[in-house]
């Protein structure tokens, strides 16, 4: 945040995203964990597993707006990052948007 | 009329200041409340310091009320902001800065100071006490830069410091002026146990050692006993006790003796003026533990809202050491002196000793260490100043466990609503009953998510589920008997039959149907909803990747890392040594970063790359082992008739021939099977699903052994005369338990909940029956496909699952 503009770039079309199962987008070397619900909606919060003991998160199961990470079962809302009570902590969030089948993240 | 709110102000933001807030916030809305704390903190749980110092936490984690909390109550809160008296006459309040803030009634909650020596050298820079944040971070400060430190005092406090410091990598000496480690909790026999333990994890001791100086220039540099002797140590934590911090008291006038000296209702001699926690004394006794402070602050809260309320009479004290692999409890009064009687075992070997003390016949005290499992129940047995009977006896010393439910039970009926279950939380019995009645709760998690009980360390969990048994009474049974998950309130077997009886076909239409809450279901009941499909419909059924935990998507197991285990299948663990060479020359080019033998005589190719996983495979050219999977893992076999001299049987063949058959149909858990050649038993049969022992005229077959978390030996199901029947049997018990296995129930909980005579029943002795099963079974292996293969030729999967989408910055 702060003075640091993002920029929203594209990272590929949709249909390069199953639904409900996360993958990886690198960008300015950071990874991505993106995610494409029942809905077509995207999500993209970095692949980093808010769990003290850290871990990817790209491979959760997917409900709705939730994910449920794949190394500790924590339920986190991939709008806000937010991991779900009773644990705590939470994920950044990239900014999405798709337009015309394109997805396009902010970093 | 008054319209005005009383104003209520609490100087101190700790643990008995909030908590005593948070209880009048139960109670009435009542007050305009400000709090005063001197820290730059919202209010944070002290005694997870001990778990940040040692990394296991992070400080926002052990935040127990952030700022939100404070504006969402109304309350105004000033950190930093130290309270320096209380004006009587004007009714106000004074802070350093001269601020003043007009009361109607005043709680101090001002805790107490790290006690500093006062010898010469205790003001260099590189002595601290540890009791705050500011300490805690100090210390993580100070280990990246220095190596060696001292801890003065072998308590509670000190001991949690010291193993803290050694996990920071620095080089600890605790420095204790007594024989005994925690002379104040343990008896000498538990003291010297612990110290043993302490040691093995690296922490040093100097016993009986009175510092008299600390060495050093600006910085300190060592200390100096009174025999002269000389530690070298460049930071030194003081940990040799507390003083409560009476400052604001004495400043305005108000009774002081060692703490500020409060009634059965905490109050002070001042009008309108209260006391709670450390910093206060009642009936000459200041306490140092959070448990008498959320009982203090539950009574104060009610009096000062104007509740009837009991008087608050004394706590007794409970201690617990918070260090890994240490455990150690003690209770009440627990040196034994010559009114007591003594109760005493203790165990070199397991490294347990148990003491109970008894004045008059009745139990007053108690210390635990190795295994405290009876510390809950031995606590409230205590409080309650129970008389020991032989009854009572025999639970708590003897070695059997059994009858004690009923019991169990009984002890919580007696526990007031107010007694604390959890003292982490400060969750009362009165607050988890309400939740069950009110919000109808039935399960820990629940109640945890809901009050916080359970939520820190989990000593408490015993408890609370006695408090569920004991309300929900047989309302319990049938209430744990409720959804297979929270999405639902159906149970397995009305889902299955739903399934059944409406043709349901995916995951989303029986969520749909048969109206889950959670539209998309969770990670319980969506594996869980997949399995049960896939067993019912094992032709059409498509399988959901979406539904499957990330091992059984993948093919592979996830490591905490992110990299992936490979375990390619070994019938009946033997291989050749083309095929060792083959693993052997993939793992070097694919940088794997361990081989392991595993407990199932396979291999482990630890750390796979996941964009690596499918060329690993392909490489490997091997079926999958389904090291990961709901489903038939591996077959361990012994050397048998082949070779071995005491051989009856070719259990090497039979197990590679069970193995290749049942493999790659899901399971509702784990599968495992063993095949001995004679009843030496060297595949140890006896602690996997499916054990068989040859035998001169046969087989005989065992079910439902568990090597695992709750181990289980297996019970013999039947005896078996040709190699057919064998594997007909093994086919039957299979389909049977594939039909109506709860998700992730191993066999050995299946077997009891099923009964052994209703499996033998129905896949031995009814002939009909067990065939029906076996055709059934043989219908879904028609199906199943080799999962690796079939990745390696679905090449828009494999580039979606697992390569990365890599983006030029
Ligand atoms: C590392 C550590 C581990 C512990 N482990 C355990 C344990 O395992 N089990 C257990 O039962 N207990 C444990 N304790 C003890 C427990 O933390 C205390 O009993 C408890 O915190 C006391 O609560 P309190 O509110 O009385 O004091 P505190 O929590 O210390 O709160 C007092 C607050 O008042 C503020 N204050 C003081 N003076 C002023 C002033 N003049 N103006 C404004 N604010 C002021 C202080 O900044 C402080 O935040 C541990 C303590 C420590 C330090
Ligand atoms: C934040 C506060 C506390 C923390 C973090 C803490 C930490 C722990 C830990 C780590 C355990 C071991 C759990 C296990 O692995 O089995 C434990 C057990 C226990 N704690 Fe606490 N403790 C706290 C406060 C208390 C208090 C105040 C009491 C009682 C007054 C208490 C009573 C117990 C009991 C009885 C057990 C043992 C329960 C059992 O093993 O059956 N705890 N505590
Ligand atoms: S179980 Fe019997 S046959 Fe198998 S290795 Fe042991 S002794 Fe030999
Ligand atoms: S007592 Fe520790 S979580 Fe409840």
């Amino acid at each position: 945040m702060g003075a640091t503009q993002e920029t929203m770039h594209h990272v590929g079309t949709l249909d390069m995203f199953m639904k409900q199962i996360g993958r990886i987008v690198e960008l300015n070397g950071e990874q991505i964990a993106v995610f494409r619900d029942s809905s077509d909606r995207i999500y993209a919060v970095e692949n980093r597993n808010p769990h003290p003991k850290g871990g990817p998160l790209a491979e959760g199961i997917v409900s709705g707006h939730y994910l449920y990470d794949p190394l500790y079962d924590w339920k986190i809302d991939l709008t806000t990052g937010l991991v779900q009570a009773p644990d705590t902590g939470q994920v950044k969030v990239y900014e999405v948007k798709v337009e015309n089948g394109g997805v396009w993240i902010g970093a | 009329m008054n319209t005005h709110k009383p104003k209520l102000v609490v100087i101190g933001n700790g643990m008995a200041g909030i908590s005593t807030v948070e209880q009048i916030l139960k109670l009435t809305t009542q007050f305009e409340i400000t709090v005063f704390g001197s820290e730059p903190h919202p209010n944070y749980n002290r005694i997870m310091l001990s778990y940040v110092l040692e990394g296991s936490k992070t400080i926002d984690d052990i935040v127990l009320n952030d700022w939100q909390w404070y504006a969402d109550n109304g309350i105004t809160l000033h950190t930093g902001t130290k309270v320096v008296k209380i004006d009587e006459t004007h009714k106000e309040v004074v802070t350093e800065e001269g601020m003043r803030v007009p009361y109607d009634k005043v709680i101090i909650a001002t805790g107490s100071n790290s006690f500093i020596l006062p010898i010469p050298g205790s003001d260099k820079q590189g002595v601290i006490g540890f009791r705050d944040i500011a300490d805690c971070n100090q210390m993580l400060e100070a280990a990246k830069t220095y190596k060696k430190a001292a801890v003065i005092g072998g308590g509670l406090l000190g001991l949690e410091a010291a193993k803290g410091l050694v996990q920071l990598g620095m080089d600890v000496t605790v420095v204790h002026l007594m024989e005994d480690l925690m002379e104040r909790q343990l008896d000498h026999q538990a003291a010297l146990m612990l110290r043993a333990e302490l040691e093995r994890q690296g922490i040093k001791f100097k016993m009986q050692a009175q510092t008299v100086e600390l060495l050093g220039g600006e910085r300190v540099s060592g200390l100096r006993f009174a025999d002269d002797t000389v530690l070298d140590a460049e930071f030194v934590v003081m940990a040799v006790g507390i003083k409560p911090n009476v400052e604001v008291a004495r400043n305005s006038g108000i009774e002081v003796n060692r703490g500020i000296v409060v009634n059965d209702y905490m109050q002070t001699s001042m009008k309108d003026v209260y006391s709670v926690g450390e910093c206060n004394e009642h009936r000459g006794v200041c306490y140092g533990l959070v448990a008498p402070l959320f009982e203090q602050g539950m009574v104060l809260a009610k009096h000062i809202c104007g509740v009837e309320t009991a008087a608050y009479e004394g706590s007794v004290v409970s201690t617990k050491l918070k260090i890994s692999g240490v455990d150690v409890f003690s209770t009440g009064e627990f040196i034994d002196g010559p009114e007591h009687t003594v109760i005493v075992s203790k165990d070199d070997w397991k490294r347990t000793y148990k003491k109970i003390l008894l004045k008059d016949g009745i139990m007053v005290g108690a210390v635990l260490y190795g295994d405290i499992t009876d510390s809950a129940e031995l606590q409230k047995l205590i409080k309650q100043k129970t008389t020991m009977t032989d009854e009572l006896y025999n639970t708590l010393m003897g070695t059997g466990c059994c009858g004690s439910g009923a019991k169990k039970a009984a002890t919580v009926e007696t526990m007031s609503d107010d007694e604390i279950v959890c003292g982490c939380n400060g969750v009362t019995k009165g607050s988890i009953i309400d939740a069950v009645t009110n919000q109808g709760l039935t399960t820990v998690d629940e109640i945890k998510a809901c009050t916080g009980a359970t939520r820190s360390c989990g000593g408490c969990k015993p408890v609370v589920e006695q408090i569920l048994q004991y309300v929900l009474g047989d309302g319990f049974k049938t209430a744990a008997k409720q959804g297979i998950c929270g999405c639902t309130t159906l149970s397995r077997d009305e889902i299955v039959a739903e399934i059944k009886a409406k043709g349901l076909q995916t995951t989303k239409e029986v969520m749909h149907v048969l109206g889950w809450n959670e539209p998309e279901g969770c990670s319980k009941c969506r594996p869980a909803l997949n399995y049960y499909l896939g067993m019912i419909y094992p032709d059409t059924h498509e399988d959901e990747k979406e539904s499957r935990f990330v091992n059984e998507r993948m093919n592979a197991n996830i490591q905490k890392d992110g990299t992936y285990t490979v375990v390619p299948r070994m019938y009946g663990g033997v291989t050749t040594p083309e095929d060792l060479k083959k693993i052997a020359d993939v793992s070097l080019k694919y940088d794997v970063k361990v081989v392991k033998v595993t407990g199932g005589q396979r291999l482990d190719l630890i750390g796979v790359k996941k964009e690596d996983l499918p060329k690993v495979w392909e490489e490997l050219g091997m079926p999958s082992g389904y090291a990961y999977a709901k489903s038939l893992r591996t077959v361990k076999t012994c050397v048998g008739s082949q070779f071995c001299r005491f051989g009856t049987q070719d259990s090497m063949s039979m197990g590679a021939l069970l193995e290749r058959k049942f493999e790659r149909i899901d399971y509702p858990a784990k599968f495992k099977m063993a095949v001995n050649g004679c009843p030496r038993n060297c595949a140890e049969a006896c602690t996997k699903d499916i054990g068989i022992v040859g035998n001169d005229g046969g087989w005989e077959i065992f079910i439902g052994g568990n090597g695992g978390i709750k181990a289980r030996l297996a019970d013999s199901l039947c005896k078996v005369k040709t190699d057919e029947e064998l594997i007909e049997v093994c086919g039957a018990v299979i389909q049977y338990y594939r039909e109506t296995g709860n998700y992730l129930e191993r066999t050995s909980e299946w077997v009891e909940r099923v009964g052994l005579e209703q499996i033998k029943a129905v896949a031995v002795d009814d002939l009909n029956h067990r065939r029906e099963l076996v055709e059934r079974v043989e219908f879904a292996l028609k199906q199943a496909e080799e999962p690796w293969s079939k990745m390696l030729n679905d090449h828009d999967s494999r580039s979606k699952m697992f390569h990365s989408v890599e983006m030029k910055g």
